[in-house]
């Protein structure tokens, strides 16, 4: 890493350590929390769909699990929420492996489209399931029993957690970028068949990124619901969940370490601005601003930020030292 | 008794279905892209049917017709606007555009028509038939009959005409019907544009005999994918057995678990599907 680049995180990550003191009213907050939230969610997805080129446009299914199983753990036992996190990721670790099995013998979109049909599966079926709360949902502990439920009514501690967790993603993402698996990774996505050939096992190595990213969309899934205390299956499975994972990952960069974080601070701030402005019955308004900022990334920039970045920074570093 | 009637309900739904899943698969046989907004444009064929009939008036030969028109030139000028440009891009450009497209689509239609159901206006096609015993709603018959042959003719369009054999050169080998003096570019354009419209077609065609809102077309789009993944990629007559097994399915499942579970059986038939023969009925091992 360049100095520049060194700085630049430093920079950041000074800011979002700083963030909760500089804006201390319950609004900012919540808009930082959901920031680190969509970054962390869009990270995870980047695993798969950025580094390995396999785009999943039903990663809901992932954080829908781990929002579910929680409050499900909680309603069913009265244990605290937290003991269904590890829950959730293995059930997610298990759907992944029944996703990714069949779907990566075959090349291709055919990953994208399993991805969609398996999450709308269990949208529709958890919205008809007693069990799970049908269309109506579950609910988490209303007023925390100890710190352990972690039912905090100021916002900060969230946004710690929060933070904390999206530095592990990153950290692990890094990590990953540096090793043979990331290699193999990259090697995959410019060319199947080279990789193929030269030894990668192009399958498995799919598989693993999937079960890894599943592992923290799950996680992602369970600190929403743990937060908000509550999930139906729109919230925890719907098809817009997915969506805004593509969308922030797309945005920022797929394929980049901080193209996911950056994509979630420019698209979630967008989007408190157009719910400000439009009111609640702007909801519409907000998924064609969606739709229509995902087709002028396709057409115009599929790279992302970052890509755009990494033309423009070298012009601007000389004009610089021209000047 | 009851129990044929569901059976024939459903087949002539399922020649719908099979009407626009014949579109998604000429795309991706083609052009091995996949069209996520592919259940939007029959969407916007019901949208189009309303409206001709709303400031046009007119009966379902003109509304159907409208439909399949307008949307063929929506196909075609997306193809130019859009999708000719993606092509070139990476993987994620040509999933994240006719996936933004499809939100843009449903959303702009939820904001310009309301979350509202609608139907259309009574039509001459109502009344029920009585064929052998079995009572059909006119409106359904006639629309799985035209789904039907329109299915087939496309399939006849693209085996034994000058034109399908152009497109079908483009398909096999884009570099080789270039230089057979055939224009890939023009020949997709074209594709898109009879994808769309036999879109547009389908959804006017259900849109005589069930209500509809802009959601649906989320579920036609998945159902399409269905059909296209159980009949093998790019095969018209695929796409056409596979479009009258789903709808038989579908009924089969509202008759007996009930209504809701319909979409569950057909998604999980998908999920089957995929573990077991992943290339289809009729396609080959890819």
């Amino acid at each position: 890493m360049s100095r520049n680049v060194k700085l630049g995180i430093l920079g950041l990550a000074a800011i979002l350590l700083l963030y909760p003191l500089l804006f201390s009213g319950a609004f900012a907050l919540n808009v930082g929390s959901a920031v680190l939230l969509a970054a962390i969610s869009a990270s995870a997805w980047n695993i798969v769909g950025g580094y390995a080129g396999q785009i999943s446009v039903g990663h809901g299914m992932f954080f829908g699990v781990g929002a579910y199983l929680p409050l499900l753990i909680y309603q069913i036992t009265g244990l605290p929420p937290l003991a269904g996190v590890p829950v959730g990721i293995a059930l997610s670790i298990i759907l992944a492996i029944i996703i990714g099995l069949p779907a990566f013998r075959l090349r291709g979109h055919y990953f994208s489209m399993a991805t969609i049909a398996v999450a709308e599966l269990i949208r529709i079926f958890t919205g008809t399931w007693e069990y799970v709360g049908a269309a109506i949902g579950l609910q988490g502990p209303a007023v925390g029993r100890g710190w352990w439920d972690l039912t905090f009514r100021d916002e900060t501690p969230y946004y710690y957690i929060f933070l904390g967790v999206l530095a592990v993603v990153l950290y692990v993402t890094y990590e990953l970028q540096r090793s043979r698996f990331g290699s193999y990774l990259r090697a995959i996505k410019s060319d199947e068949r080279a990789a193929s050939s030269l030894g990668v096992s192009v399958r498995m190595t799919k598989l693993k990124a999937l079960v890894l990213s599943a592992i923290f969309t799950s996680i992602a899934g369970s600190l929403y619901s743990i937060k908000t205390g509550f999930v139906d299956p729109e919230s925890g499975f719907g098809i817009l969940v997915s969506v805004q994972m593509v969308i922030i990952a797309a945005l920022g960069g797929a394929g980049s370490l901080f193209g996911p974080l950056v994509g979630a601070i420019i698209l979630v701030s967008l989007q408190t601005a157009t719910n400000t402005w439009f009111g609640g019955g702007g909801s519409g308004l907000t998924y064609i601003l969606y739709g229509g900022i995902i087709v002028l990334i396709a057409r115009y920039e599929p790279g992302g930020l970052y890509e755009y970045w990494q033309r423009i920074s070298p012009r601007l570093w000389r004009s610089r030292r021209a000047a | 008794m009851l129990l044929l009637q569901v059976i024939v309900g459903g087949l002539l739904l399922g020649a719908i279905y099979a009407l626009f899943s014949s579109g998604l698969t000429l795309i991706w046989g083609m052009m091995n892209f996949i069209n996520f907004a592919h259940g939007e444009f029959v969407m916007l064929g019901m949208y189009v049917a309303l409206l001709t009939v709303t400031y046009l008036g007119g009966g379902p030969v003109l509304f159907s017709l409208s439909a399949a028109v307008t949307l063929y030139g929506i196909g075609i000028i997306i193809y130019l606007t859009l999708i000719r440009h993606v092509m070139k891009g990476p993987m994620l450009a040509q999933i994240l555009s006719t996936f933004g497209l499809a939100l843009l689509l449903r959303y702009a239609a939820f904001w310009i028509f309301s979350a509202n159901v609608v139907s259309l206006p009574q039509t001459t096609l109502s009344g029920i038939v009585d064929v052998g015993g079995i009572l059909m709603p006119m409106s359904q018959l006639v629309a799985g009959v035209v789904a039907i042959v329109l299915t087939v003719g496309l399939h006849l369009l693209l085996t034994r005409t000058n034109i399908g054999s152009r497109l079908l050169a483009v398909a096999e080998d884009r570099n080789a019907a270039m230089l057979m003096g055939i224009r890939p570019d023009r020949m997709q354009a074209l594709a898109w544009g009879l994808a769309a419209g036999s879109a547009g077609i389908a959804g006017a065609l259900m849109a005589i005999s069930y209500p509809f809102s802009p959601s649906v077309g989320e579920t036609f789009g998945l159902t399409a994918f269905v059909a296209v993944t159980l009949g093998g990629f790019g095969s018209v007559p695929g796409a056409l057995y596979a479009g009258l097994i789903i709808g038989l399915i579908q009924a089969l499942s509202a008759y007996w678990l009930g209504a809701i579970y319909k979409d569950i059986v057909v998604y999980a038939m998908f999920a089957a599907l995929l573990w077991l023969r992943p290339q289809g009925l009729m396609g080959k091992a890819s």
